[in-house]
């Protein structure tokens, strides 16, 4: 167990160095350093993993879900970490002390996050995730990134508040039946048959809207174009890539103790409903969208509805659902980082002003094009392969409804989102920055590359390990067949 | 025991309503922190006599719900030097009057939901969902972004008294952590609401409009 609260205590540690340290150009190493640390904590802890399991009615274990995101976390928080020194290089008018500490503390959050398997400890992991990054997007310190973190913080706030009332209703329903009052997600489980099941039913509700609100999920996703419009790239990456991914998690463990309830088609129903929603207000408002980051956002509002209709199909679906998790993460950073790039040279996120990017930054550029053409489901990218899986799951179990409207959401989100992407990456670039063709660095590529080519190992060849572990986290989720 | 809880969840639903009909935003704070005390003394009527740690838990509730977290708000309410009215999008009246229809739905639905035995015909539960719903009211019908932080509070303290039946399911750590989650927030929130008034020099929501499609 102390293995594994390593995991939450090293990047804390790391946040008190980052306080600590005075110069403003050597702070933003620290990330990097952290990450490594991280990188190699897993590989034991992968090592260990056996006797790290959750069991009984310990608030500390690794169960497969928790296994697979923390190891993607970790793999997403080290691309992140090597761009920030770049990236905070061309910011030297930001002080960056609070910036780098509450990274680190947002990551150990997470990281708490993925171990804790009590119902509240996890609340609280995810509640101080909210509170550590509402700084991050005060970064750029003017009206609309306060009005911005604001609304996050509001929003964030009451929607987790409402979870925390759907794991209390979750608790009862134990107490109701008579039993042992406990909130370990092995002991809801292993009890659910005998939960109450009115009980079960609001707590379920209140659940997925907590933390659907802190994914994304339409109609709860309000803050999220404003947070991800204003926040810098890196954070969005982040946000968009690893908070979300969480927030699915959180769902998706809610969602095993009513499976194992028997009551699985009621949440089925309910995910479905949110997961063909959040596509289509995704997809709408893709459409025309000039602001290039908010478009991002959109594009994560759709990708969580892919998630939960993922889980909402069921079986294959789920797998899909999980492995597309990842790829929707990885791809992110991808389009989160290069749009980062796109706008430190245009001094803009409007396609109003930034235009034929191709000429002007075309290393980042193509990347972020490329991202583009991943995010939408293009093979040969990791998309493609997730959400092809997602829409044959659909077909073979019936509803091929679902896949229809599924397909149809995908097209428009690759019409609207890409009539955006053209404008910034074609064409002449306004006056003024066409002779002014600049010289990328490679630190600021880089890490985007490696994630391009993460994305894309993960379209032709899913290693086993991984396959193995998707496998298990999708048979916990739902059950033995 | 059921007798003094039941007095003090009923004190909790006429702070409700005090902070819906009050105009003036540090009565509003101070009925939200007069709720928090009301809980830490719930709190202990029902565990007090569980051991020290209940009492210690107790105390906390109390002391952060009901003195730390007003200071910090009536803190932010000074950074305002005019204007410390509560301004509504709805009257006063309408507001009690969606008061009354929350409190009163709060109790149907309590008495469609099957109750544990021990909790049956005490008014935890409605209680619960009233000061929940109540912390709705104040979240969205208010102006201010300094009173939507009391509806969060509010909210947050609805939720707690339905923590009240759970006590033995919480481990210590994890309602510290929730507790301190609270405090955190609002400290956070009293910043923000600060910086809200230096860059638009008023208590925010209603000029916080830049951002949109």
């Amino acid at each position: 167990m102390s293995l594994l609260l390593l995991a939450v205590a090293l990047p804390l540690a790391f946040a008190l160095v980052a306080l600590a340290i005075p110069s403003e150009r050597t702070r933003p190493w620290v990330l990097p350093v952290a990450a490594i640390g991280q990188l190699l904590l897993i590989a034991l802890l992968g090592e260990q993993r056996e006797t790290l399991a959750a069991s009984g009615g310990n608030w500390l274990g690794l169960d497969p879900l928790g296994t697979l995101l923390l190891g993607y976390l970790t793999v997403l928080f080290a691309c992140c970490a090597f761009y920030a020194p770049a990236y905070l290089r061309l910011r030297p008018e930001r002080p960056n002390r609070i910036f780098c500490t509450m990274m680190l503390v947002f990551f150990a959050m997470m990281n708490l996050f993925c171990i804790s398997q009590h119902v509240g400890l996890m609340w609280v992991a995810i509640e101080t995730t909210t509170l550590s990054t509402a700084p991050l997007l005060y970064f750029n310190r003017n009206r609309r990134s306060i009005e911005a973190t604001w609304k996050y913080l509001l929003i964030g706030s009451v929607g987790i508040a409402l979870a925390l009332l759907g794991s209390f209703f979750l608790g009862y329903s134990a107490l109701h039946a008579g039993l042992e009052s406990s909130l370990v997600f092995g002991d809801l489980v292993a009890h659910a048959p005998n939960l109450s099941r009115p009980w079960l039913h609001a707590s379920f509700v209140l659940l997925l809207v907590g933390y659907g609100t802190k994914m994304g999920l339409a109609p709860m996703h309000t803050w999220k174009p404003d947070a991800y419009g204003e926040a810098p790239g890196l954070v969005g990456a982040l946000l968009a890539g690893g908070l979300t991914s969480c927030a699915f998690v959180a769902v998706l463990r809610c969602y095993s103790i009513v499976v194992a309830a028997g009551e699985g088609a009621f949440a089925r129903e309910l995910l479905l409903a949110f997961g063909l929603l959040s596509m289509a207000v995704g997809g709408v408002f893709m459409v025309r969208q000039r602001d290039y980051k908010r478009m991002l956002a959109y594009s994560s509002v759709e990708h969580m509805g892919i998630l939960v209709l993922g889980a909402a199909v069921g079986g294959a679906g789920l797998f899909g659902s999980l492995l597309h998790m990842l790829n929707n993460g990885f791809t992110k950073g991808v389009l989160f980082l290069s749009a980062a790039n796109i706008h430190r040279h245009f001094g803009s996120k409007s396609t109003d002003q930034v235009q034929g990017a191709l000429r002007v930054v075309p290393a980042s550029a193509a990347l972020f094009l490329l991202g583009f053409f991943a995010v939408t489901g293009a093979p040969p990218f990791g998309p493609f392969l997730s959400e092809f899986t997602i829409l044959r799951a659909a077909v073979a179990g019936g509803r091929t409804g679902v896949a229809a409207a599924f397909l149809a959401l995908l097209l428009l989100v690759f019409v609207g989102m890409g009539a955006t992407v053209l404008a910034v990456v074609q064409g002449e670039a306004p006056a003024g920055h066409a002779a002014s063709r600049v010289r990328e660095r490679i630190p600021q590529l880089a890490p985007i590359v490696l994630l391009l080519l993460l994305v894309l190992l993960l379209g032709v060849w899913i290693p086993e390990p991984l396959e193995s572990a998707l496998g298990r986290a999708a048979r916990f989720v739902e059950g033995p067949p | 025991m059921s007798e003094a809880l039941n007095l003090l969840l009923v004190s909790v639903l006429l702070f409700n309503f005090l902070m819906l009909g009050t105009s003036r935003m540090r009565a509003v704070i101070h009925a939200a922190g007069a709720q928090g005390m009301l809980l830490g003394g719930a709190f202990l009527v029902m565990h007090g006599a569980s051991g020290p740690r209940a009492v210690a838990l107790g105390i906390a509730t109390a002391a952060i719900k009901g003195i730390i977290i007003p200071r910090i708000l009536i803190g932010a309410l000074r950074s305002q030097p005019i204007r410390r009215e509560v301004e509504p999008f709805v009257s006063f009246t309408t507001s009690l009057l969606l008061g009354a229809l929350a409190t009163g739905l709060a109790v149907l639905f309590a008495g469609t939901l099957p109750l544990a035995e021990a909790d049956t015909g005490e008014l935890l539960v409605p209680a619960s969902l009233a000061t929940v719903l109540t912390g709705f009211i104040v979240l969205t019908t208010r102006r201010k972004a300094l009173t939507q932080v009391v509806g969060y509070l509010t909210l947050e303290n609805g939720i707690f008294i339905f923590g009240l039946t759970l006590v033995e399911a919480m481990p210590f750590l994890v309602e510290i952590g929730v507790l301190l989650d609270v405090l955190v927030g609002v400290f956070v929130m009293g910043v923000v609401v600060e910086h809200i008034v230096r860059e638009f020099s008023s208590l925010g929501g209603d000029d916080l409009t830049e951002l949109r499609e």
